[in-house]
């Protein structure tokens, strides 16, 4: 059971829209997976704080209110802060394009847009956190 | 390999219920017109709560609205009158809708982004500059601080000379759904329920024209639930309400007539036109045997649709134009009393003022040119429809009966039933199209390049400006009067009267929303739901 892949799902931000986040815990907990499911309203520091504790490899984020561009950037900063840059991050929500890109550039791994299928994420999640353990 | 059958070669609706080769009189055994349909206008009210429908008025073409600042949505809502729209909607940013002000480091990338910024009665005399609130009915989505934004219309139209008898106008104000589905709670169940209970008390002696609470099923289905669901939660909502407010010692036919609905309008067609009919039966029926009601207005079940915003796809964005003019024609055959049609961009962002044009546009052309408006209930009598409705109101009778028997929706919500039933719905509707089986046009079938189009963009700027605006108010009103209102609304909140007294004078005085929110949080607490994947 040890190798067992860990995923912390998260959603930041004010927004209670779950339906996503739950769909996508769900679908990565059939898929073998142990996902710890944070609940709403996460801030960044809440959230790498229990992505340390929990020692997962990914950090999926579900953002839908837009407020992406003033959130990720802040989780990546306190990764790096606290010497997790091996902790590979998802988002998945209502990203624009050109804002997908500059989540990429900051070192985001993933981006999912609207209509991603679960197979595609949940193969993408299963290989980042392959990367991340052999980054160990 | 798309399979070319109708459906996809699965034949059920889109809420995965079985649909039959072809519909006989048959199907409907024990199906009597003269009870289970009536006239339109007359008990149980299925083909309409109206006998002329929509010859007498047409629907309120009402599209939801709000972005960046008070200024900025003022400006949108004169342009939307100025095109035809004759009723306004307000759509409040997050922050708001959570509490919080605008200079709340919570709300940081947040202010004026999904709605807008509305921090103080400042805001609000800002956002209705213009609006002749005797003459436009507007509404208001906003459920946790819902009676402090009511407080600050009400103190608005104070202003403008409007005497609160004549306004009218809805609160969404239903807390239950937000535990339920799209989860903006502040305080826990019960002091909320008591907070809905204060407004609509207070609507009953105060503003007899106006909708203190809009039950919701929207964001019901929204969070993936099925049609039944979505029918059931709200109708058992609505029975939660009416029992909080019989406690409170009103009686029955003081406030039943202001209780209004908010139903989705979604894809499948005949599937919705058959919930709202299913309603309307239903909800007479459980006033007039379950409550004794006997004022007609509160056996009528009125109701605003909103398209459905889940079934927007990004890919392909103008296919969302179609299937928005198909969702509203469901909800005008089914007799809807007011319509938000959804505009094309909206799985990207809020909508351009061209995409809003469009769907106000698609409203027009259902009212004017394709005839459906012309009769009541042009579909009753179909086998096919009649057997949904009457399989719609059964599944109902059965969720709302195993939801008394946990001791009422609080109670259920307490235990994660409603929410667990949703989230096992919304698994298996994203597996089905997982699988192939649910086609969304443009998604899993049909794909080819997307022409990207062009999208609204809040300026971050929005933000800056609200929170400049707030610290000039703060640093100008009377603090001790503040003080002294925010204490009385401490003291209202813990001694269990009615508070919109109380409210009202905070917003006179210009206390915050964030402020006022404090100030009850202090006394009721808040709530953190226990989440199960």
């Amino acid at each position: 059971m040890e190798n067992r892949i860990r995923v912390l799902v998260a959603k930041p931000g004010l927004d209670g829209h779950d339906r996503g986040a739950k769909v996508i815990a769900r679908a990565l907990r059939d898929a073998g997976m142990e996902v710890i499911y944070t609940g709403l309203r996460q801030t960044p520091e809440m959230i790498v704080n229990a992505a340390l504790q929990e020692d997962v490899q990914v950090i999926g984020l579900s953002i839908l209110s837009g407020a992406h561009n003033a959130i990720v950037p802040r989780v990546m900063e306190l990764l790096r802060q606290k010497d997790m840059t091996d902790v590979k991050v998802v988002v998945g929500g209502i990203i624009p394009g050109e804002d997908a890109e500059e989540l990429k550039r900051q070192g985001v791994a993933a981006v999912f847009q609207p209509g991603a299928s679960l197979e595609e994420i949940v193969s993408f999640v299963r290989s980042a956190a392959a990367a991340a353990k052999s980054a160990r | 390999m798309i399979n070319r059958r109708a459906g996809g070669g699965r034949f059920t609706t889109l809420s995965g219920v079985p649909v039959e080769t072809c519909y006989t009189p048959e199907h409907l055994a024990g199906f009597e017109p003269a009870r289970d349909l009536g006239e339109p206008g007359r008990f149980p009210y299925t083909r309409g709560i109206h006998s002329t429908m929509y010859r007498g008025k047409l629907w309120t073409m009402r599209q939801f609205a709000g972005f960046a600042t008070p200024e900025e949505t003022n400006r949108r809502y004169h342009y939307l009158l100025e095109q035809g729209q004759n009723g306004l909607s307000v759509a409040f940013d997050l922050p708001t809708l959570m509490g919080c002000d605008a200079d709340d480091p919570l709300a940081e990338g947040e202010v004026g982004r999904c709605g807008v910024a509305v921090s103080s009665l400042e805001d609000m005399e800002t956002l209705l500059r213009g609006i002749p609130l005797d003459q436009i009915t507007l509404s208001m989505t906003i459920n946790s601080p819902a009676a402090i934004l009511w407080a600050m219309y009400l103190v608005v139209a104070e202003r403008q000379g409007v005497d609160w008898r004549v306004l009218s106008g809805t609160i969404q104000n239903d807390i239950l759904k937000e535990y339920i589905a799209q989860k903006e709670y502040i305080f826990p169940p019960r002091p909320s329920m008591r907070l809905v209970t204060d407004t609509i008390e207070f609507a009953t002696r105060h503003t007899p024209r106006y909708n203190p609470v809009s039950i919701s099923g929207y964001h019901i289905r929204e969070a993936g639930s099925t049609a039944l669901q979505e029918l059931a939660f709200t109708l058992r909502d609505g029975i939660e309400y009416v029992d909080w407010a019989l406690a409170r010692g009103l009686a029955v036919d003081e406030f039943a007539p202001r209780l209004s609905f908010f139903f989705n309008a979604h894809n499948d067609f005949f599937e919705e036109i058959a919930k709202y009919r299913a309603a309307r039966k239903l909800w007479a029926g459980l006033m007039r045997e379950r409550y004794g009601a006997r004022d007609e207005r509160s056996l009528k079940l009125r109701f605003h649709a909103q398209t459905a915003g889940c079934s927007l796809t990004w890919q392909q964005p103008y296919n969302n134009v179609v299937r928005t003019a198909l969702q509203a024609m469901a909800a005008v055959l089914g007799g809807a009393q007011s319509l938000h049609t959804n505009s094309l961009d909206e799985a990207y962002a809020l909508p351009t003022e061209h995409a809003v044009t469009l769907a106000l546009r698609t409203q027009q052309v259902l009212a004017y040119e394709t005839g459906v408006a012309a009769t009541a209930d042009p579909l009753g009598g179909s086998y096919f429809l009649e057997r949904l409705t009457l399989d719609m109101e059964s599944g109902a009778r059965d969720y709302i009966r195993r939801i008394d028997g946990m001791g009422g929706m609080v109670a259920a919500i307490e235990r994660g039933f409603p929410q667990s039933e949703i989230a096992e719905a919304s698994y298996r509707y994203q597996q089905a199209v997982e699988a192939g089986e649910k086609i969304v046009v443009g998604v899993n079938a049909f794909q080819c390049d997307d022409q990207p189009i062009e999208t609204l963009r809040i300026d971050a700027g929005a933000g800056e400006r609200q929170v400049e605006k707030l610290a000039a108010l703060r640093a100008r009103r009377d603090k001790a009067r503040v003080e002294a209102a925010l204490d009385a609304l401490r003291h209202a909140a813990s001694a269990g009267g009615n508070t919109m007294p109380a409210i009202l004078n905070c917003v006179r005085a210009y206390a915050t929303l964030g402020e006022m929110m404090n100030a009850l949080r202090e006394v009721f607490g808040t709530y953190q739901e226990q989440t199960l994947i």
